[in-house]
């Protein structure tokens, strides 16, 4: 039987008392929450109790246990800063991440910069706890906050002819040591795309927060992208371009090995990677004897997504 | 041969709880749930890491000695069991606590995946050697079908960087590291003896063994 460990925050993670009741006040009466949005609180401030978010509960969240904000913050695939899990923990504090702007262009009418703050009051925060299923066969849940990527798509007077979108990771060797590595392991800036239907999903989020508070470095800060039911890469972090396009954009993992890593990349235990088998995954958190468990068509979200690929061989459109 | 006493100066036994000892952290550590996220995965890898490390020490023995001077003959039977002994520890933890002894999985991943294939391959050749690494099988086994016997060790090497090299996702430093030292100490042998070839008999690095005193 699986046994998680429970999230048990550190005692410096733990809401003062006085912060507590202000979020309290700032739910309850709504002319608060207006006059603390309209003031442009700078959540960005290195000031502990301002790194908190304030992130309505959604009904997308599953109610599964929660890995412990130490799991999800110390074990990351985030090769800009080394290919080891550690790394990005040891390394991602020399990012900077305010300021940070996303630019959204491509072929859409209003091009221009997305501000981060602009994204952190401008929208509506929801925080989604979902699953997230590594390539690598190991799984965890994880409570996001983040707005839905089909709002701020919305903002755009998108043309016609876009058919999938392009992100596109931060490229700064100075604050990136994987990035200056003589053997580059990736080719970059590491970049991902998903088809217009599957960006405009109610499941796909950009996140900006993790349990509460605004994103760690190591987890793709200021923004990343989160796609629930596709392998984690392509979940791209710390995004500084969104491009709407009419061509298949390139992912950065299929351009590294085409025949292991499609363009869709869905969880799908029937599909093997060629050199692993994907049936089973290992929960993170549950210590050395945690048991497997199966992998779920789509990661678990097919009855919100198996419509977007109806009649698709997912053999050949892995 | 003239060389430091300094290299000889451990008695041979001395070598195990030294070379031991990363397993024996690595478990404690696993089971105190002190080895990250993902304790498993940790111990698996480490202990597959510590084994090819010290059959890249076993395969240096031989060069050191022809090339350097450096006389670790001694020594050699304690790294290449020391090997085996992580080689085995790595797959009981596969079997065990990754697998966890669903043997038709397994099965499976021996016969479909190339990299399990390959490491079964590597420990089958490897099981051997341990098994003759002693005295009496010398001399049942005759010095020159020994030494023929031994050089499988060439081929499990070889076999255990690949199956590292075909687990990780792009080309990390590490396997491509591992890779190049076991092709270069093996190229190594292909480099002549430093002596006339009619002393070869008497060259210590062939005549000697791993399992000599």
């Amino acid at each position: 039987m699986p046994s998680y460990r429970y999230p048990v925050p550190p005692a410096s993670e733990i809401t003062p008392r006085n912060i507590f009741l202000n979020r309290r006040s700032f739910i309850t009466g709504g002319a608060s929450a207006i006059a603390l949005a309209a003031s442009g609180v700078n959540v960005l401030a290195q000031d502990q109790d301002a790194r908190k978010l304030n992130a309505v509960a959604s009904a997308l969240s599953t109610d599964e246990a929660q890995n412990s904000y130490e799991d999800i913050t110390t074990y990351n695939n985030f090769y800009e800063f080394g290919v080891d899990k550690s790394d990005p923990a040891r390394y991602a504090n020399q990012l900077t991440t305010d300021p940070w702007t996303i630019k959204v262009g491509g072929l859409v009418n209003n091009p221009r910069e997305v501000g981060i703050e602009e994204l952190l009051t401008g929208y509506d925060l929801e925080e989604r706890v979902y699953r997230l299923r590594c390539v690598e066969g190991w799984s965890m849940v994880i409570p996001w906050v983040g707005i839905s990527l089909a709002s701020l798509i919305d903002k755009f007077d998108v043309q016609g002819s876009a058919k999938y979108v392009a992100f596109e990771t931060l490229e700064r060797p100075s604050e990136m040591p994987g990035q200056r590595a003589i053997f580059p392991v990736l080719p970059w800036p590491y970049v991902e795309g998903l088809r217009m239907d599957e960006a405009k999903h109610p499941l796909t989020i950009l996140a900006v927060g993790l349990y509460g508070e605004v994103l760690p470095k190591q987890n793709g800060a200021p923004v990343r992208l989160v796609v629930p039911w596709k392998y984690g890469f392509k979940s791209i972090k710390s995004i500084v371009a969104i491009n709407f396009v009419e061509e298949e954009p390139t992912a950065t993992w299929h351009k590294q090995a085409p025949r292991e890593y499609g363009f869709y990349s869905n969880v799908n235990p029937n599909v093997d990677h060629p050199r692993w088998s994907q049936k089973t995954e290992r929960r993170i958190g549950g210590g050395l004897f945690n048991q497997r468990i199966d992998t779920q068509m789509f990661n678990g979200y097919e009855e919100q997504v198996g419509s977007l690929y109806e009649n698709m061989d997912l053999t050949k459109f892995f | 041969m003239t060389q430091s006493r300094l290299w000889t100066a451990l008695p041979e036994w001395a070598l195990y709880p030294l070379f031991l000892a990363p397993a024996v952290y690595l478990f404690a550590a696993a089971f105190m749930n002190a080895l990250g996220a993902d304790p498993l995965k940790a111990l698996e890898n480490q202990l597959g890491e510590w084994a090819l490390r010290l059959l890249i020490l076993g395969l240096a023995v031989t060069p050191l000695m022809r090339l350097a001077r450096i006389n670790l003959v001694k020594y050699r039977r304690a790294i290449g069991l020391s090997a085996f002994i992580y080689v085995s520890l790595h797959l009981l933890v596969y079997v065990w606590l990754d697998q966890q002894q669903n043997w038709s999985a397994i099965w499976q991943d021996i016969v479909k995946r190339p990299y399990i294939t390959i490491g079964m391959t590597a420990f089958l050749m490897l099981a051997p050697l341990a098994i003759t690494s002693n005295r009496l099988s010398i001399r049942k086994l005759g010095a020159q079908g020994w030494r023929r016997l031994h050089r499988l060790v060439y081929v499990a090497a070889i076999l255990g960087a690949v199956h590292y090299l075909l687990i990780v996702k792009a080309w990390p430093l590490e396997p491509i590291v591992y890779f190049g030292l076991i092709v270069f100490l093996l190229a190594l042998r292909l480099v002549p003896a430093r002596r006339s070839p009619g002393s070869r008999k008497r060259d210590p690095a062939n005549a000697s063994l791993g399992a000599s005193r």
